[in-house]
């Protein structure tokens, strides 16, 4: 068994270890096993897919209205962001467009979902790295920000918030109320995150340097999100493919220069606060109108009617059992996830459910990256990289 | 958006036959070539300056067991210097083979491998074609049509 240190037998100063799938500081089921020559590490191979689901076989077994729980549980960090990516991806299948006021609620969604996640990503990144103090910090924001997700989804892990065409549910006034306050009083926060961090001399001994990679090589790796953009590369979906109406909003791309630990985080850190500028310009922004559109073959129709007349009653009935009509064709389209490019390939036969769906998942990429980072580096550093590439095992393995 | 369209023209131009438009949806237009080819072809798209896809957005298949040949290849490429996805779709054997990808760009790798865990599709040159999501003595492709989601 890999559970047990094994020396080799050519070299017997090179020792296998094993590394999770069990282990606190692998962010989920990731197992890695690793050579080590002394404190160095010589070789690094991840094994995957002990969260393997089979997401898109059962894709294949259910229909797009369906398969929209199943995203919640892909990056479970930021269900809200997947949930948004899946049904944009359905919509542009079908090409239809969501009115206005849904496509801001939804930019709300995404930039809360992205908050969460880096939340996450800080607390537990800074706690791998002996800084407990961080996580502390971060875990009660990440309270406040599951407070408001709970608020508007009614759950705050499975949120399912999305339809294809529209929204679970309009938001309500006292709900933008209390996003209001966070947008104005988050920004402290993350002010205070980083006067424990930045310019931490542990921290910057841990991170600067570390784990570092060019953009020709993380190109190459098929990396995407912020560790590419850590590397220098401006390179954002919501900017060079604008979705659900981000060409409107005035926001910075936060990029790095070195592509190391601290330049990833640095990044990140930035992302949180331009963020909050994009929710803030969407509160103020929040138009009346629809959530939906106006097509009773793809959006469910409201409950009130249902129980009160047959032609709703039918709709419903349709929509439930048969599914939303999909045109025959394929679509990729891809939204950028807190990870990166959250991709969905879907192939319809003009079936309720997709012939085949594949989730191009940000994560799988990023994490692919590992040997190179790791590999003539510190066994030490091991954890700091892991922590860098924010993997979540849910979209890892599907 | 006409996401691929100026490429497979270019592709059509300096390959010839080799390459087909093979249809659109929604603005995207995807390409079909055989596997033979694919080696070659991917190298010029990523070096080719009018070209420049440098980043293989992602690689997977699809099975379509009452059509002949049954498997397909879907690749997905993205240029940043062009802003321009292209999809290129090839077909093969149950089994393959198709040649990697792997020595052209880096993240084949991984996405070949889950390719042939689901399909059972064999990538020639590959330098680590193992298994990547189900377990390694796991005999069967759960993503191939003729296994049901659920086995009573």
């Amino acid at each position: 068994m890999e559970n047990t240190i094994q020396r080799s037998a050519d070299n017997p100063d090179v020792v296998t270890i094993n590394m999770g799938p069990s282990h606190p500081a692998t962010h989920g089921v990731l197992q890695l096993v690793l050579q080590l020559e002394g404190e160095r590490v010589v070789k690094c191979v991840p094994h995957l897919g002990y969260l393997h689901r089979g997401m898109e076989k059962i894709a294949e077994n259910r229909t797009y209205l369906q398969f929209i729980p199943y995203t919640d549980r892909m990056d479970y960090l930021a269900p809200l962001a997947s949930n948004v990516g899946f049904a944009l991806a359905v919509e542009e299948l079908i090409g239809v467009t969501v009115p206005e006021r849904c496509q801001v609620i939804r930019v709300i969604c995404c930039e809360l979902a992205r908050i969460g996640a880096h939340l996450l990503w800080l607390g537990t990144h800074a706690l791998d790295l002996g800084a407990a103090t961080v996580f502390f910090h971060t875990f009660k924001d990440r309270e406040w920000h599951y407070d408001l997700v709970e608020d508007l989804t009614g759950a705050r892990l499975t949120t399912s918030f999305t339809r294809i065409g529209g929204l679970m549910h309009d938001v309500t006034d006292p709900w933008l109320g209390r996003m209001r306050e966070f947008v104005d009083a988050f920004p402290g926060r993350v002010d205070a995150f980083e006067s424990l961090l930045t310019n931490n001399t542990i921290w910057l001994q841990r991170t600067q340097g570390v784990g570092a990679i060019n953009t020709e090589d993380a190109i190459d790796y098929g990396m995407t999100g912020p560790s590419l953009r850590a590397t220098g590369l401006e390179q954002d979906l919501r900017k060079s493919r604008p979705y659900s109406g981000y060409e409107n909003y005035e926001f910075d791309i936060p990029c790095g220069t070195e592509g190391d630990i601290y330049d990833r985080y640095l990044v990140r850190i930035e992302e949180m606060r331009q963020s909050v500028r994009i929710l803030d310009q969407a509160l103020k922004n929040l138009p009346d109108g629809p959530i939906n559109i106006d097509d009773p073959k793809i959006v469910l129709p409201e409950k009130k009617r249902v129980l009160t007349s047959m032609e709703e009653l039918i709709h419903q009935f349709i929509l439930v059992t048969e599914g939303v009509g999909c045109p025959a064709g394929e679509v990729y389209h891809s939204t950028e996830a807190p990870k990166g490019e959250l991709g969905f390939y879907i192939v319809s036969t003009g079936e309720a459910s997709p012939y085949r769906l594949r989730i191009r998942s940000p994560s799988f990429n990023n994490i692919a990256t590992l040997p190179h980072l790791v590999e003539g580096g510190l066994v030490a550093d091991v954890i700091a990289n892991i922590a860098s590439l924010d993997p979540v095992m849910g979209e890892v393995d599907r | 958006m006409a996401d691929g369209k100026r490429a497979i023209d270019a592709m059509i131009q300096r390959f010839g036959d080799r390459v087909r438009h093979g249809g659109e949806h929604q603005g995207q237009h995807w390409c079909t070539l055989d596997a033979e080819n694919l080696l070659e072809i991917a190298a010029w798209l990523r070096d080719e300056p009018e070209m420049d896809y440098r980043y293989l957005v992602d690689v997977t298949g699809a099975h379509f067991p009452d059509e002949t040949p049954p498997m397909e290849m879907i690749y997905h490429l993205y240029s940043h210097k062009h802003d321009d996805y292209l999809r290129i779709k090839l077909r093969t054997g149950d089994e393959g083979p198709v040649p990697s990808l792997s020595s052209v760009w880096k993240s084949a790798d991984w996405n070949e491998r889950e390719t042939y865990d689901m399909f059972g599709i064999r990538f020639d040159g590959h330098p680590d074609l193992r298994r990547i999501l189900m377990p390694d003595d796991y005999t069967e492709y759960p993503l191939r049509k003729e296994l049901p989601l659920f086995r009573g």
